[in-house]
Order: C-alpha cells, then sequence, then structure tokens
C-alpha cells in the first residue's frame, strides 16, 4: 500500500469509529419528531461519492460490522445494507461524476432511504416479528427527512477530513485547471 | 488497465458481500455463547470505557437538544398538567383516607404491607448508548456484572419499568425494552386485576403498547393502570422476572371490544425515548422476599 493509500485508510477509520461513537452515544439519544438521525448511510454515501466504489462499498461493509458489533445486533445486516450503499454512491461518483452542490443531498436521502428499506427486508428476511405500521413508516420518513437536511453538513464534514488523503483525482484536477484561467489549455494556445 | 480495476473491484465486492452472508448465517445459525457473540462481547468489553467517555463528552450536547424539545413541548402539556393536577388533587384527599384505613387494617391483620422495591437491591446506572435503528429497541447503561447486574434482571426508572437486562459485561449490561419486539412481560390491569401480556405493537413505536390475552370478559377501560403480575409457578421453576406491582402504563383505548380480535392498548408511564438515569432490580424475587 502506497504512503497516500495508507493515510487515506487510516482516516476512513478513525471516521468509522468516531461516527459509530458518536452516533451510539449522541446522536441515537436525541429525539427529534418521534425519530433520530442516522450518520451511518450518510458517511458511507459521503465516503463513496469522494473516493469511488471500491472505497465506499469497504467503508460501508466496515461502518456496518462496526455498528452491528457495538449494538449487539445480528452480525452481518448492517454491513451487507451499507456495503451496497457505498458501492452505489461510489459508481454514482464514477459512472455520472455530478458536480451540482445538491447531490450530496439528494444521495443522503437515496442513502437513508436504502439503508431504511435494506434493513428493513433483512429483519424480515430474518424473521422479526414486527408488524409493517404506520408509526414505523413515519420513523422511517423522519429520519429520511433529517438525514436530507444535515447530509450536505455531513458531507463537508467528511471531505473536510479526508481533502489531505484524497488522491489527485485526474478529472477534479482538469477542472480546476479549467477554472483557474491561466493554466487553461485555451490560453497557452 | 481499466479491465483489470474493474475486475479488481468486483472481485473485493464479492468478496465483501460473501462475507457478510457467511457473518450472518452463522451468526444467526449459533447460541448466545457461540464463537461470534463470544467476539461481539469482547468487542464491546473493549469499547464500553470509550462509548462511556463519549457518552460523558457529549452530554452537553444532548442536554442542550433536550432543552429545546422540552421548551417547545412544555407549552403544550401545561393544559394537560393543569387538568391532570386537578384530578390528582382530588384523588389525593381519597388516598389519604384509603391510607389512614390501610394501615389501621394493616396493623390489625398484621400484614407484610405493600411490597417495597428497596428489597430487590435497585443500583442506579446511566444510560450510555441507545441503539440506532428503529428495529432494536436497546439500550447499553454503565453498571455491569462487577456490580451484581446478571441477564434477565428487571429495570426500571423514576415512572415505571422500562425492560429487562439481556446482555451483562464486567462494566456494562444491555437492557432490552419494552418496546423491543422480543418483549413480553406478564402483567395484571384495572380495578379486577385482570391478566394478560404487555407486548410491543410493533418495531418503532415507543408510545403504544399490546395488552393480549386478557379474555373476552375483561371489562377494562381507558385509564385503568397496568402493572406487573409477578408470577410465581407452582413449582418455583419459572417464576416471573419482575416483582409484582411494578407500574407499566396506563390504557389509552380499546379496539374491537368484545369481540375475538379485541385490542387493548397502553401508553407506558416511562419514556423509552429519554432515558439518562435507570435502576436495575439486582436481588432475585426468592431473596427480597
Amino acid at each position: 500500500m502506497t504512503p497516500d493509500g495508507a493515510k487515506l485508510a487510516g482516516r476512513l477509520v478513525a471516521l468509522a469509529i468516531g461516527g459509530v461513537v458518536v452516533q451510539t452515544t449522541a446522536v441515537s439519544q436525541l429525539p427529534i419528531a418521534g425519530a433520530n438521525a442516522d450518520l451511518a448511510p450518510l458517511l458511507v454515501m459521503a465516503v463513496g461519492l469522494l473516493c469511488g466504489s471500491l472505497a465506499g462499498g469497504s467503508f460501508g461493509f466496515g461502518v456496518g460490522l462496526f455498528l452491528d458489533v457495538v449494538t449487539m445486533q445480528t452480525l452481518g445486516v448492517s454491513s451487507l445494507v451499507l456495503l451496497a450503499v457505498g458501492y452505489g454512491a461510489g459508481r454514482l461518483r464514477e459512472a455520472r461524476d455530478p458536480e451540482g452542490s445538491l447531490v450530496p443531498l439528494a444521495a443522503g436521502a437515496i442513502a437513508t432511504l436504502t439503508f431504511s428499506i435494506g434493513f428493513a427486508l433483512m429483519q424480515f428476511l430474518l424473521g422479526i416479528d414486527a408488524p409493517l405500521s404506520w408509526a414505523l413508516l413515519r420513523q422511517i420518513l423522519t429520519t429520511l427527512v433529517i438525514n436530507a437536511l444535515i447530509a450536505l453538513p455531513v458531507y463537508a464534514l467528511v471531505r473536510r477530513s479526508l481533502l489531505a488523503a484524497l488522491p489527485d483525482d485526474p478529472r477534479r484536477r482538469r477542472r480546476r485547471a479549467y477554472t483557474t484561467g491561466g493554466l487553461s489549455p485555451l490560453s497557452r494556445s | 488497465m481499466y479491465d483489470k480495476t474493474v475486475r479488481r473491484r468486483r472481485a473485493v465486492l464479492g468478496l465483501l458481500v460473501v462475507c457478510s452472508l457467511i457473518l450472518l448465517t452463522a451468526y444467526f445459525g449459533e447460541s448466545g455463547g457461540g464463537a461470534l457473540h463470544g467476539v461481539q462481547r469482547g468487542t464491546s468489553e473493549v469499547l464500553n470505557p470509550v462509548q462511556e467517555g463519549a457518552s460523558r463528552a457529549l452530554k452537553p450536547v444532548r442536554d442542550l437538544f433536550g432543552w429545546f424539545g422540552d421548551t417547545l413541548s412544555a407549552k403544550g402539556k401545561v393544559e394537560d398538567l393543569t387538568a391532570e393536577r386537578d384530578r390528582l388533587r382530588a384523588e389525593l384527599a381519597r388516598q389519604e383516607n384509603a391510607t389512614y384505613q390501610n394501615a389501621r387494617l394493616a396493623k390489625l391483620l398484621e400484614t407484610q404491607g405493600a411490597l417495597e422495591l428497596g428489597a430487590y437491591a435497585p443500583k442506579t446506572a446511566r444510560v450510555t448508548t441507545a441503539s440506532p435503528t428503529v428495529w432494536y429497541a436497546t439500550i447499553r447503561i454503565d453498571k455491569g456484572s462487577s456490580d451484581g447486574v446478571r441477564v434477565g434482571q428487571p429495570v426500571i426508572n423514576e415512572e415505571a419499568l422500562i425492560g429487562r437486562v439481556t446482555a451483562v459485561f464486567r462494566g456494562a449490561a444491555q437492557v432490552t425494552l419494552l418496546t423491543d419486539t422480543k418483549s413480553s412481560v406478564s402483567s395484571r390491569a384495572g380495578a379486577r386485576n385482570v391478566f394478560g401480556m404487555v407486548e410491543p405493537v410493533g418495531a418503532g413505536n415507543p408510545n403504544d403498547l399490546l395488552l393480549k390475552f386478557t379474555g373476552p370478559n375483561a371489562r377494562l377501560n381507558p385509564g385503568d393502570r397496568v402493572v406487573t403480575r409477578g408470577t410465581v409457578s407452582d413449582t418455583d421453576r419459572y417464576p416471573s422476572l419482575y416483582p409484582p406491582g411494578v407500574p407499566i402504563g396506563v390504557i389509552t383505548r380499546i379496539d374491537n371490544e368484545g369481540t375475538d380480535t379485541e385490542e387493548v392498548h397502553l401508553r407506558p408511564y416511562a419514556n423509552m425515548r429519554n432515558l439518562d438515569f435507570v435502576r436495575v432490580l439486582t436481588r432475585t424475587r426468592e431473596v427480597a422476599g
């Protein structure tokens, strides 16, 4: 592994541990309109958008596994669903490279929805005896709205914490070159 | 080069999916004392101090959010509380009279008096973490096996019963709340002491519980109080985990009354979403009795 890769991996591990600890010790205990924010899908979405599908998927798997261990839940459930969230966010970046400032908001909402539905499906497949009630749907929708609202700051925070360790992306470098005037190939000709 | 990257990406993704499925299958299939459960417990044991420290450090943030929430909800509660105060004043007058009579009768009959939970050696614990998903209604507390906490012990807060201990570590324990889908408590309700089982309506609804198996002629009413039954079996092999008479909640409505599909809904006294300190009853009924 290159020094840059090791640096990025270190920051991702710290981000995963810090995120899960903050989620379980503070965010889960802050009810907003009967529900609470869920940082896990937002963190995984942000890493997927910033680092790509491979890092996003691996980060999702790690965060999910750590979350399952810490909360004494069935091992493998969160990791499987968050793996899909991270991979999906990474593929979005690799295939479309969206640049809009509201992309993290939309991606955060989709990530949360995917995580909620995926987690619910897994629970039903595992045989949890819980009817699909309005209260449950309301909680999922409230979490979705809260997560969409905090997706942008969470994305900015993750980006800030990873930026120094991210490999220099050719597309980003190219965009930067065009927007800094003097470095554009047109101005050189 | 591109093909190699894609192949690598797909290989890692496939490997992680397989890992997840293996973990899931193995964990779901093994007993509570299996290897994966052991690893989970061991990791939790190591992380407990970190979580406890983080919980203390982040308490001011939680309190700040709580203050905003309390201020907003307090305005809406004023009218309800005023009506309840008037009702309680009238009830207090009746209760004082009843207490006086009860004391005399108790002395007369030399009964042991009402059950006091002090006999169950309650241990006060701080809530350190809560489950982030709506599917698991669990919390983690900062008292564990070194404090005498054992699996199955009832947990109360200042209002009522909230659940029972389901996993114990050296300095921490996991509490499964009444609102968890796996929870079930034998109870009695109303003036006629109707027996039933208190179970959650479903996942993600902390303000609504069901009183099941009450029988067709239960004749319960909204406002009736529900407390733990505290059963003992004939052989004493399967006594209830909970002491008798611990408050659980109040009946709010009865759907399809008098039919086979009757559903008795109750609101728990304890606010499961706002737990800060709880008490674990660390002595069993036999010892306490």
